[in-house]
C-alpha cells in the first residue's frame, strides 16, 4: 500500500486497530479528540466498540475493566485529561493489566492551553498515580513513530502485563505526514490466562485487585513488580543517536524538539561544531547508561524540552556530574526554532573554548 | 434430606463483616441467585472499596476490585468486551451515590446490561460511621453529630426514585432485609436483577437497606428495627421501575 497522508492522532487510532485493538473508550479533549472520532468511525467496521464515557475518570476504569477481562484496550487524552486518569492508572499497575494510554500534550498547569508541550514529563516518568510505580513511556517524534510505537506499545504492555503511556504533543498529534501502514511491524496477542472472564467450570476463580492490607503482602506485591521493572530497565531503553561519536556538544531531546535539535546539529556541523543528538525513544525506562557513556567523550550536554526543564534532571542523573548539562526550553505552547537551539549550542561551544 | 445448605457460589470463609452486619445475607443471596439461574462459571464480580470491598473473597466467580465509586464503570468495560458474561457490582452508599454518582448515573443512562447491588444503610461503615449521600435528616454521624440538617449537610439522595427517571434502567426495586418476609422479597428482587441481565433487558438495580449496628451505636436487633421504624419510611419499599412490565423500552407513559 502506498502512504498515505493522515494526522498524528489518526495514525494512532489506525495503527492501534492494526495492532488488534477493539476497544477503545475515550472522552474529548483538544488537541487529541480526532483519535475519538477516527475509532467511532473505524471501530464498527471492524467488530470493535469505541465508547465515549461520562468522564476521563469514567473512561480509564473502563479500559481498567476491559483490560481485566484480557483484551486490548486503548484510552487517550491530553494533559488535564490524563490528570484526571491518574487514578485509574495507579489501579492498572497495581494489578498488572496491559492497556495503552496516549497524552497528546498539551500546555499547563490548569486549564492551560491547547497549544504543543512537553511539560508532563515528571508526570510521565515519575507519578502518572499514587504508590510505588513505574510506567512505559514511549515517545515518538513523527507521525510513521506514532504509528509503529502505538503497535509497539500493545506487544510490550502484553509482554510485562504493564500500561504502556505513549507521549506526545499537540504539534505531533495535529501535523499530517505521509505513514506507511504496511510498514509497520506487530506483536501477536498473547493468551490471557490470568483474565476475569468467567471461570468456565475449568478453573479456579481469578481475582484481579490491587488491595493488600498486610505490609509484608504489599511490600512482596510491590517487590515482584519491581523485578518487572528491573527486567524492563535493562532490555527495553531505546534512543536514536545521531552524530554522538565524535560530538563536543551533545543535544538531549525527545519527540517534536528532537526534530528541530536534529535540523540545529545539521546547521551547526556546517558551521565546524561538532553537536550530536541523542534522541531518547522510551522516556521511562531512560537511557541513561549511553549518556553516562557520551559523557566521557563529549564536553557537554544540553537538554532541549518545551516546559521548563525537567527531563534536563534525568540527564544530569545520568551524566553523574562528570561534564555541564545545560537546558534549553520554551513553555506555554511555543516552539522553538532551529535557530534558536543553533544559538544555544553556539553559546555552550563559545564557552568551551 | 439437607434442606438449607451454603450456596456453591459462595466461597467456604468466614466473613469479615460485624456480627449484625446485613452484608452477610445480601451476599447469600447473591449467591443463592447465581446457583440458581447455573451462572457462576459465567458471572464476573465488581467489587467496591468499602465494607465490602473483600466481596472478592467470598464469592466463587471472577472478581475484579474497582476504585472507590468506579465500579459500574469498570463493570461497563467488562460487558462491553464480553456481553454473554453476567457482570454484576456491589457497592455501598458512599461510593455509588457520593464518589461514584457520575458512573452510577451514565452507566444507568446508557442503559448496561448490568445488575447494580446498592447497599444503604445510611453511611460510610467502612472508615467508621461518617455522613453518607443516604444519611437521613436529623441522623447522627461522625461527620454530622449534631444531626444531618439541611442547611449545612444538604439533602439525602433517593437512588431508586433517581434513577428510574432514566430510560436506560429496565429495573429499579427498592428493598429491605430486616425480617424474613423481606429478605425472601429482597432475594426475588435480586433474581429478577440477574435474570434481567440474561435476557438483556438493560441496567436493574437493587437497593437494598441494611443494617450497620457498629457505626449506628446500636445492638443488632435494635437495628433491625431502625430499619423497620426509621429507614423504611424515609426509603419506602417497592419497585420503582419495570419497564420490561411496562411493556419494554419505548414506554413513555
Amino acid at each position: 500500500m502506498a502512504k498515505v497522508l493522515i494526522k498524528g492522532n489518526e495514525a494512532v487510532a489506525e495503527a492501534a486497530i492494526r495492532s488488534g485493538c477493539r476497544y477503545y473508550f475515550g472522552y474529548p479533549i483538544t488537541p487529541q479528540t480526532e483519535i475519538a472520532e477516527y475509532m467511532a468511525k473505524k471501530m464498527p467496521k471492524v467488530g470493535g466498540l469505541c465508547l465515549q464515557a461520562e468522564s476521563e475518570v469514567a473512561a480509564i476504569n473502563m479500559v481498567y475493566g476491559a483490560a481485566a477481562s484480557g483484551v486490548r484496550v486503548m484510552t487517550s487524552s491530553s494533559s488535564p485529561g490524563i490528570s484526571l486518569k491518574s487514578e485509574g492508572v495507579s489501579y492498572i499497575v497495581g494489578c498488572d493489566l496491559p492497556c495503552v494510554i496516549l497524552n497528546v500534550q498539551r500546555g499547563g498547569p490548569g486549564l492551560g492551553g491547547i497549544q504543543p508541550s512537553q511539560s508532563d514529563y515528571y508526570q510521565a516518568t515519575k507519578a502518572l498515580g499514587h504508590g510505588d510505580m513505574q510506567l512505559f513511556v514511549l515517545a515518538p517524534s513523527s507521525v510513521q513513530e506514532m504509528a509503529q510505537l502505538t503497535a509497539d506499545a500493545f506487544g510490550i504492555a502484553d509482554k510485562y502485563r504493564m500500561p504502556v503511556l505513549l507521549l506526545a504533543d499537540g504539534a505531533l498529534g495535529q501535523m499530517m505526514e505521509p505513514v506507511d501502514f504496511d510498514m509497520l511491524h506487530f506483536t501477536p496477542e498473547p493468551e490471557k490466562p490470568w483474565a476475569v472472564n468467567g471461570h468456565g467450570g475449568k478453573r479456579k476463580k481469578n481475582i484481579i485487585t490491587s488491595l493488600f492490607l498486610k505490609p509484608e503482602e504489599l511490600e512482596a506485591n510491590v517487590l515482584e513488580r519491581d523485578k518487572k521493572y528491573k527486567t524492563v530497565n535493562e532490555n527495553e531503553v531505546r534512543y536514536e543517536s545521531y552524530m554522538c561519536d565524535d560530538a563536543d556538544i551533545i543535544i538531549v531531546s525527545f519527540g517534536i524538539t528532537a526534530r528541530i535539535s536534529k535540523a540545529a546539529v545539521n546547521d551547526a556541523r556546517e558551521k565546524g561544531i561538532k553537536a550530536g543528538l541523542l534522541r531518547p525513544v522510551t522516556l521511562s525506562p531512560f537511557p541513561s547508561e549511553i549518556l553516562k557513556k557520551l559523557s566521557d567523550t563529549a564536553s557537554a550536554f544540553l537538554s532541549v524540552e518545551l516546559n521548563m526543564g525537567q527531563m534536563v534532571n534525568d540527564v544530569k542523573l545520568a551524566v553523574e556530574c562528570k561534564k555541564p548539562v545545560y537546558f534549553y526550553g520554551r513553555t506555554g505552547g511555543s516552539l522553538m526554532s532551529s535557530a534558536d537551539v543553533l544559538d544555544q549550542i553556539e553559546k555552550i561551544a563559545g564557552g568551551l573554548k | 434430606m439437607i434442606v438449607y445448605k451454603r450456596p456453591e457460589a459462595l466461597s467456604k470463609v468466614s466473613m469479615h463483616y460485624c456480627p449484625g452486619c446485613t452484608h452477610g445475607i445480601v451476599h447469600r443471596l447473591v449467591a443463592e441467585v447465581i446457583d440458581e439461574l447455573g451462572i457462576e462459571k459465567d458471572t464476573l464480580g465488581v467489587a467496591p472499596v468499602g465494607c465490602a470491598v473483600f466481596a472478592y473473597n467470598y464469592f466463587e466467580c471472577d472478581f475484579i476490585e474497582a476504585s472507590h465509586g468506579r465500579a459500574p464503570a469498570v463493570a461497563t468495560g467488562i460487558k462491553r468486551t464480553h456481553p454473554d458474561k453476567i457482570v454484576f457490582t456491589y457497592q455501598g452508599d458512599g461510593d455509588l451515590a457520593a464518589i461514584g454518582t457520575a458512573e452510577t448515573v451514565h452507566a444507568s443512562a446508557r442503559g448496561e446490561n448490568i445488575t447494580i447491588i446498592f447497599i444503604n444503610n445510611t453511611n460510610y461503615g467502612m472508615t467508621g460511621g461518617q455522613m453518607a449521600p443516604t444519611t437521613m435528616p436529623g441522623q447522627v454521624t461522625t461527620t454530622s453529630p449534631y444531626g444531618r440538617q439541611k442547611m449545612i449537610q444538604g439533602n439525602p439522595i433517593h437512588v431508586c426514585e433517581m434513577l428510574s427517571t432514566l430510560d436506560g434502567v429496565a429495573y429499579a426495586e427498592r428493598v429491605a432485609v430486616n425480617n424474613v418476609k423481606n429478605v425472601r422479597a429482597a432475594k426475588r428482587a435480586i433474581k429478577k436483577a440477574f435474570q434481567n441481565q440474561i435476557d438483556k433487558k438493560g441496567l436493574s438495580i437493587v437497593e437494598v437497606l441494611s443494617t450497620c449496628p457498629t457505626n449506628w451505636g446500636m445492638t443488632p436487633v435494635d437495628a433491625l428495627k431502625f430499619v423497620d421504624e426509621k429507614m423504611i419510611p424515609f426509603y419506602p419499599l417497592g419497585v420503582y421501575v419495570d419497564r420490561n412490565a411496562m411493556g419494554g423500552e419505548s414506554d413513555d407513559k
